[in-house]
């Protein structure tokens, strides 16, 4: 065991390393410094400018000044508002974070339940139409949906409000991020729960008089769910990145609409350290789920 | 076999336990008959399609891709507007033709056709904001949609099936070396890399000297090399261990035994043998490639203006989304549609061509 939690964790540091690489010599390589803006300065101050952000000093050792930065959490400075990045990420990622779990608990539990039903009525009715839902919702970017969404529900029938600071109404923005998870989860926890069923120990729980609740919840449910741990790294990654755009569609002010202004603003330094941010929450998460899998079903051999 | 010859007794010695031929009787024709194979031989291929064409849900998908298909391809032969081309009667602009209903006629269209009594080609969808026909853009969307689509998922499956052959193949150190590299991709966040890219490349690149790539604009060239750098990882772990299996066999041992070089028993052996595998994960990967497609395109990454994407067509259509939501609904549709073909055919394919796969 310890030698795989070393061995992913080594992976995690490795591929943290090689995003940050990629991202600071991605951003360096477009030409024009962050000073030449929209109002020209004077050759001393440029140089000024330059050498109080240690952009005079050759690439790797801006990189290395960078990555030490990076460790004491600082991001640097936004070039349009003039703040420190690492503050707007953690003021705008409490909005995000907030939305983000209340999907990735909806689309759990949904997922769950439905999936679970679909298994237990095996080609009958439910279980075709919590199929044929499953099918469109995995057909259906997120941003098609939270556009149906607020076309239908705020605008056609009115019956949910517009966002606005004052008054948020997490409903449509939960849902739109949560339906093509929750579709993947169903999936998964169907073909999971019914292969559980199939499995010998079940027919004995049932053949020796358990309470068919018990034989579900205690005997198969346990067991099936935990292909679905494995899927909660990937799932908070497509919620993260999937709420970069339902953020923008519902006009939300969290980190995924800071994200995508700050690419059509060109903010180059915000836009690294949001990739770095969300890039270093979604490994994390994957980490976590991989070992939280292992550790939980006995049987998987480690290898 | 049918020969007819006399088999000569042989001396029987004592003890022996050899059979004596006469004990024995001659088959008749009718009995001959039954050891024939009654089927038709069939191909593996052949097997695969009559399976296919027998689950609905595939003949469905496959149906609603050819309309669309035979859509794309004729719908710009027919209607006689351009995706940019701005709608004007008799060679002057008219400034009222936007946002028309489906089948509406602007005012002077109108006046145009009770003057010469002739009948204008009606804007099926309607038209934009400023005045295209909605039809031809949403076609031409989809082009774009499906091509680059198709084209990310056939180059994935090529730089995937080459690199987890050799990788298979080679084994030992190659393979544990080749498979690290293959785990750190896996794990990078692609859709940051991607949109990380696209904003480097959009400033550091220019392609619109060239052809096609210019008129769909750097960022698609961009989301290919991204396609081609992060998304082969998911084939080339599939090929290699499909090789992996197939490697174990007699048929490749003998091949090698022979002095088959292993570029042609790679070729000839074993890559054969997970074709199957290959164009079964090639047609899940294309709606993938069509949802980040489209997913950039919404956040103004995709295709570069006046071309149409589906993506870019519901961005465009959201700002005016209370008066005309049908702008929405038509890209939203198309998408779903061809994204959802997609999904049923590769489920259907995996279950037709490869049982084994299901789980």
């Amino acid at each position: 065991m310890a030698k795989y939690v070393v061995k992913r964790v080594l992976l995690a540091v490795v591929t943290m390393f090689l995003i940050c690489f990629i991202t600071f010599f991605a951003m360096n390589a477009i030409p024009g410094g962050p000073f030449n803006g929209e109002k020209a300065k004077s050759e001393a101050v440029m140089q000024a400018l330059n050498a109080r952000y240690g952009l005079d000093k050759p690439v790797g050792e801006q990189f290395i000044n960078y990555m030490k930065n990076l460790l004491h959490g600082d991001f640097g400075v936004s070039l349009k508002t003039g703040r420190s990045i690492s503050q707007t990420i953690s003021e705008s990622f409490r909005i995000s974070a907030k939305l983000g779990l209340m999907a990735v608990l909806v689309a759990l539990i949904c997922g769950i339940v439905l999936g679970c039903v679909a298994a237990l009525n095996r080609n009958k009715w439910p279980d075709h139409i919590i199929i044929f839902f499953v099918t469109l919702f995995t057909a259906m970017p997120s941003f098609v949906a939270a556009s149906f969404l607020l076309l239908v529900f705020c605008i056609q029938l009115g019956w949910i409000p517009v966002w606005s600071t004052s008054n948020p109404n997490y409903v449509l923005p939960v849902i739109a991020l949560s339906l093509s998870p929750m579709a993947y989860i169903t999936r998964l926890t169907k073909t999971s729960m019914l292969d559980v069923l199939g499995q010998d120990y079940v027919r004995t729980a049932k053949a020796k008089g358990v309470h068919p609740w018990k034989v579900i919840f205690v005997h198969s449910l346990r067991n099936a769910l935990i292909p679905v741990i494995t899927y909660v790294g990937p799932l908070i990654a497509s919620i993260l990145t999937g709420s970069l755009v339902v953020e923008k569609i519902f006009t939300i002010g969290g980190l995924g609409s800071k994200f995508v202004d700050s690419i059509t603003n060109r903010d180059y330094p915000m836009i690294m350290g949001t990739t770095i941010f969300l890039a270093f929450i979604m490994i994390v998460m994957n980490l976590v789920s991989d070992l939280v899998y292992k550790l939980v079903d006995p049987r998987i051999t480690l290898d | 076999m049918a020969q007819n010859y006399e088999i000569p007794t042989p001396k029987k010695r004592l003890l022996s336990l050899q059979m004596d031929p006469a004990k024995f009787e001659k088959a008749t024709d009718e009995e001959k008959k039954q050891q024939d194979v009654m089927a038709e031989s069939t191909t593996f291929f052949k097997d695969g399609m009559r399976r296919l064409r027998k689950n609905p849900l595939a003949v469905f998908s496959i149906i609603v891709l050819l309309l669309i298909i035979l859509t794309m391809i004729f719908a710009p032969v027919i209607v006689p507007y351009g995706y940019d081309e701005i709608i004007s009667v008799e060679g002057v602009r008219d400034k009222q033709a936007a946002n028309l209903k489906p089948f509406e006629y602007s005012a002077k269209e109108q006046a145009y056709m009770e003057k010469y009594n002739v009948k204008v080609f009606p804007h099926i969808l309607g038209t934009d904001e400023l005045c295209r026909d909605y039809f031809i853009r949403v076609v031409y969307g989809t082009r774009v949609s499906f091509m680059v689509g198709i084209f990310a998922a056939v180059m994935v499956a090529v730089i995937g099936t080459v690199y987890g052959a050799i990788s298979g193949y080679a084994g030992g150190r190659v393979d544990l070396i080749m498979m690290r590299i293959v785990d750190i991709i896996y794990s990078l966040p692609d859709l940051l890399i991607i949109i990380l890219l696209s904003v480097v490349f959009k400033e550091t690149m220019d392609f619109s000297k060239i052809p096609v790539l210019g008129k769909l604009g750097t960022n698609m060239v961009s989301m290919f090399i991204v396609f081609g750098l992060l998304y082969w990882v998911g084939m080339a772990r599939l090929v290699r261990g499909q090789i992996l299996t197939i490697k174990q066999n007699e048929y490749v041992l003998a091949a090698k035994s022979m002095g088959a070089s292993s570029g042609r028993i790679i070729r000839r052996h074993i890559l054969p043998n997970c074709l199957s595998v290959i164009i079964i994960m090639t047609a899940q990967e294309i709606p993938t490639a069509i949802f980040t497609e489209s997913y950039l395109s919404f956040l103004g990454l995709g295709v570069s203006l006046p071309m149409p994407s589906l993506g870019s067509l519901a961005n465009a259509a959201r700002s005016g989304m209370q008066s005309y939501p049908l702008k929405l609904v038509f890209p939203a549709v198309a998408i779903i549609l061809i994204v959802l073909s997609f999904n049923l055919l590769g489920d259907a394919m995996r279950d037709a061509f490869d049982p084994k796969l299901k789980n």
